[in-house]
C-alpha cells in the first residue's frame, strides 16, 4: 500500500483468476450454484460464496473470481447449458484504493455518484475512469477494487495519483 | 451532456454510450430487389421530432437498447429494451 494522499492508499492487487461467463438465465444460475450461491446477484451487485465472488456486470454476463478449488467445478457445472466461459485473468490488472478519500479520488475521474447511498458496498459496475474502460467494485465503505485492462494500468494509476496530488494540494491550502 | 437511462444500469453520462442510429428497421428477406435492399441499408427518415433510436451502453453493461428522443430538443421520452414495441409518446415539444 502506498499512501497517495492523506487518507487514501493505492495498491496493485496480486494476480488472480478471472472468468467471464456469458449466457442466459440457466447459465448464470449454474455458474452461481457452482460457487455455492443460491442465485446470481442482481444487476450491478456482487455475491460471494465459498467458491468465490460473482460480479454481475451485465444482464447476461458475470465476472467470476473463483477460488482455486472452484475453478475446475465451474466447467463441469456449465457443461450442460449453452454458455460462453472465457478466462481473462491476464487481461486485467486490479488496484485496491482504500481510505476516507477513495471515493473523492474516483469522483475526480468519473461522473458516477460515489456517495455511499447511491453506490453502496457490494455494488460493481463498468464505467470510464478518465478515458479508460474500468470496473469499479465497492468492497467496503472506504475501499474500492478497481480493474482495468492491462495496457491501461499505468495510465489509470497515473491518473489516480494525479487526482490524489490535487487533493493533497487543496488540503494544504485550507 | 445527455443523461441516458440504460434499462439495465440506470442513468449514466452520455460518454459511456455509443449511438446506434434509427431503431425498428427490420432486415428484409434475402430475395428482395436491389432497390429495396439499398433502401434498407441507406434510407432513413431523418425525423424532426420524436425519433426511436438505438444506443449501446458500450462502457457499461454492453447491451443495446432503444430510446425515444426528440431531435429538436434532445429530450428523452422513453428507454426500452430491444424487441419491445415502440412506446406511445405524443409528438410534442
Amino acid at each position: 500500500m502506498v499512501e497517495i494522499t492523506e487518507g487514501c492508499a493505492l495498491a496493485g492487487l496480486p494476480p488472480m483468476v478471472r472468468l467471464v461467463v456469458q449466457g442466459r438465465v440457466a447459465a448464470l444460475d449454474a455458474a452461481a450454484a457452482s460457487l455455492g450461491l443460491e442465485a446470481p446477484p442482481p444487476m450491478l451487485r456482487v455475491a460471494s460464496g465459498i467458491g468465490g465472488s460473482a460480479l454481475r456486470l451485465g444482464p447476461f454476463e458475470l465476472l467470476i473470481l473463483p477460488t482455486w478449488e472452484a475453478r475446475a467445478g465451474l466447467d463441469a457445472a456449465l457443461a450442460p447449458v449453452p454458455h460462453s466461459l472465457v478466462e481473462v485473468s491476464d487481461r486485467n490488472v486490479g488496484f485496491l484504493l482504500e481510505g476516507a478519500r477513495a471515493a473523492d479520488i474516483l469522483a475526480g475521474l468519473c461522473p458516477l455518484d460515489f456517495a455511499l447511498s447511491s453506490f453502496p458496498v457490494g455494488m460493481v459496475t463498468r464505467t470510464l475512469l478518465d478515458k479508460a474502460d474500468a470496473m469499479v467494485w465497492r468492497t467496503d465503505a472506504h475501499s474500492f477494487h478497481v480493474e482495468v485492462w492491462r495496457s491501461f494500468g499505468p495510465y489509470v494509476e497515473a491518473q489516480l495519483r494525479e487526482v490524489a496530488k490535487g487533493i493533497s494540494f487543496s488540503l494544504l491550502t485550507v | 451532456m445527455l443523461l441516458i437511462d440504460c434499462p439495465y444500469c440506470g442513468p449514466r453520462a452520455e460518454i459511456e454510450f455509443a449511438y446506434g442510429g434509427e431503431a425498428h428497421i427490420a432486415r428484409p428477406a434475402a430475395d428482395v430487389s436491389e432497390a429495396e435492399w439499398s433502401a434498407f441499408l441507406y434510407l432513413r427518415d431523418n425525423t424532426k421530432g420524436v425519433l426511436a433510436e438505438r444506443w449501446r451502453h458500450s462502457h457499461g453493461c454492453g447491451r443495446f437498447f432503444n430510446a425515444l428522443r426528440d431531435t429538436r430538443t434532445d429530450q428523452f421520452h422513453a428507454f426500452y429494451e430491444i424487441g419491445m414495441p415502440r412506446p406511445d409518446v405524443r409528438d410534442a415539444v
